[in-house]
């Protein structure tokens, strides 16, 4: 079993910030825009060193996906920040006409998506933009796991021709991909190999997973870890081939059960490889303030749960 | 400049087109296309800079139009395709099954002239001023367009849209109102009133030009003509333009009811007898 260690925590919105600052350096077709919320999008250094290029819109996000879906016409690759809610529900119905039918390639960046946006509570805490931007045809959905898979994650979507969900948040977690990782969207990561359980995470949850997977390992059970950092398209082949092998799955998520990546997995193995499968997600509740810790708990969603779930998923094999 | 004649010509026979195309398949909204028609036709043919032969995406070089109010789709099929943009026959298609004249305009099916897809209204604003700040980023100094319904200024967002376009001094745009007073369910003074208009769009920090005769083409062009003149000069530029719901066809004016209705048999053949085929019937 491969050991995982971190030197640092960092929070994902900061390897977008610098993801997007090394953007603004290479490709003179970047640009972005935000709504009033460049210090918490981390879009400081990009504004700064491209200030032609960058666009403060205003508490308006509706007005910035149109905006940004003009500035494809002409060959601008926009990306535009705002919190989670307010890139997606908020401004849902234009996501889907003005970029995802009209087929423009915005790149929709979100921060502060989930619980672990803490202390303001549910308002801000969209726990269902997952499942309301894979809905949309051809919306690519990526959910990175830490400070440097967001940064390379940022990097490559400005290679992809499409529209494109790309998640982060506010948290430090544990650093512990390679900082010069090559990103290929739509490839799960397979963390660790196993032959009792599949274990599939995304997001802050990656850590968890791997958290998880040592203590199962001292409990005798060997665990597959594998990280989906791109909910959509899903890595089809990686996760039947993983759970041809162990035969029971559990997924995690800092999300809704409804909608999210437990969704996605589910629906592939109800096709291909009927398989039992434990979800830890948040089970159709709103959130609530608290530390990012506290929340993580109280909602199900920490190493525990991933653990209980393996147990519980384990019995129904 | 085509001659105000031939664009007369053509007017007509656009008319005949846009209740024509909503009669074959019942259905499709011929108030608000035939009251915009004069526009459409003047703007695409002289006002704006455009190749219909090499219709790219980008649109680098060209003057660029979005339609914000999507449903009056048929105007919009009917002028691209005279002008040239896909062949007049395809008219025939328009809500069929498969086709690429879908209810209402997108880019979906790929066909050349559109460059968004509108219907859900309120959008084409922000679309229009991102194109905008493209052919500024670009040193293209050509001018975008965009149409938008009086009802459709209800909608929240071209406010926010209105508010960053003068804050920004977005002055490569021209944003014309089809100003007919009527939407859906009645007047719009009735449903939900907009209140002094040009005095809204003055406040926002637009610079307004008032088109009095929306459907005579001489004034539509002279209108099109003062708001170019104020490109380049700091503020974005909006054309309140007076048209009439249903212009051209005697039953249709005076009432909101052919907003989204199409004519019978018996109407159509009412409606062709007061329209004269001029360039021939697709």
């Amino acid at each position: 079993m491969k050991k995982y260690t971190y030197t640092e925590k960092k929070d994902t919105r900061s390897g977008f910030g610098v993801g997007l600052q090394e953007l603004g350096k290479t490709n003179p077709n970047v640009v972005a825009l935000c709504a009033d919320l460049i210090g918490s999008l981390k879009m400081d250094a990009f504004k700064a060193e491209n200030p032609e290029r960058f666009f403060q819109v205003g508490i308006a996000e509706a007005n910035m996906i149109g905006i940004a879906a003009g500035l494809t016409i002409g060959g601008k690759i926009p990306f535009t920040g705002t919190f989670a809610n307010f890139s997606t529900g908020r401004v849902y119905d234009q996501i889907r006409q003005s970029v995802a039918y009209s087929g423009k390639n915005v790149k929709i960046c979100a921060s502060h998506a989930g619980l672990t946006l803490g202390e303001d509570g549910a308002t801000h805490q969209i726990l269902e933009d997952i499942g309301l931007m894979k809905m949309l045809p051809h919306m690519c959905v990526i959910n990175p796991c830490d400070y440097n898979q967001t940064k390379a994650a940022t990097i490559a979507i400005a290679e992809y021709d499409g529209p494109v969900y790309l998640r982060f948040g506010r948290p430090s977690v544990p650093n512990f991909t390679d900082a010069n990782q090559s990103f290929e969207i739509g490839k799960a990561v397979l963390l660790n190999e196993g032959t009792d359980v599949t274990i599939i995470a995304t997001g802050h949850l990656v850590w968890k997973a791997i958290e998880a997977g040592e203590k199962l390992a001292e409990q005798g059970i060997s665990a597959e870890i594998i990280n989906i950092h791109t909910i959509k398209p899903l890595d089809n082949d990686a996760i039947l081939t993983s759970v041809s092998k162990t035969r029971c799955v559990v997924t995690a998520e800092e999300h809704q059960m409804h909608g999210g990546l437990g969704d996605s997995v589910a629906q592939l193995l109800s096709r291909h490889l009927p398989t039992p499968q434990e979800f830890v997600a948040v089970n159709d509740s709103f959130g609530e303030s608290g530390t990012p810790d506290e929340l993580m708990s109280k909602y199900g969603l920490d190493t525990i749960d991933i653990i209980n779930a393996t147990h519980k998923v384990l019995k129904r094999k | 400049m085509a001659d105000i004649q031939q664009l007369q010509k053509l007017s007509t026979q656009v008319r005949r087109d846009i209740v024509r195309m909503v009669h074959a398949v019942s259905s499709g909204h011929p108030g608000g296309s035939l009251g915009c028609t004069d526009f459409l036709v003047a703007l695409y043919n002289g006002v704006m800079k455009h190749d219909s032969n090499n219709f790219t995406m980008d649109g680098k070089g060209e003057d660029l139009f979005f339609l914000s109010n999507g449903h009056i789709s048929p105007v919009y099929y009917s002028v691209l395709a005279r002008c040239g943009y896909f062949p007049v026959e395809e008219l025939k298609t328009f809500r069929r099954l498969n086709t690429r004249l879908q209810g209402h305009p997108t880019t979906h099916d790929h066909l050349p002239g559109i460059r968004i897809a509108s219907g859900s209204l309120g959008q084409g604003m922000s679309v229009a001023i991102g194109a905008a700040l493209t052919k500024k980023l670009n040193h293209d100094n050509s001018i975008i367009y965009s149409l938008h319904g009086d009802g459709e200024l209800q909608e929240g967002q071209i406010w926010e849209a209105a508010m960053y376009a003068a804050a920004n001094k977005v002055d490569n745009y021209i944003a014309t109102i089809d100003y007919n007073g009527r939407q859906i369910d009645g007047d719009v003074d009735n449903v939900l009133s907009l209140g002094n208009l040009k005095a809204k769009f003055e406040a926002f920090g637009w610079q307004v030009v008032e088109t009095e005769r929306g459907n005579d083409l001489v004034s539509v062009i002279e209108g099109l003509s003062k708001s170019k003149s104020y490109i380049g000069k700091g503020k974005p530029i909006v054309n309140i333009m007076k048209t009439e719901m249903g212009a051209g066809v005697d039953f249709m004016m005076g009432t909101h009811k052919w907003h989204g209705s199409a004519p019978n048999d018996e109407q159509l053949a009412k409606a062709l007898g007061q329209l004269e085929e001029t360039l021939g019937d697709y």
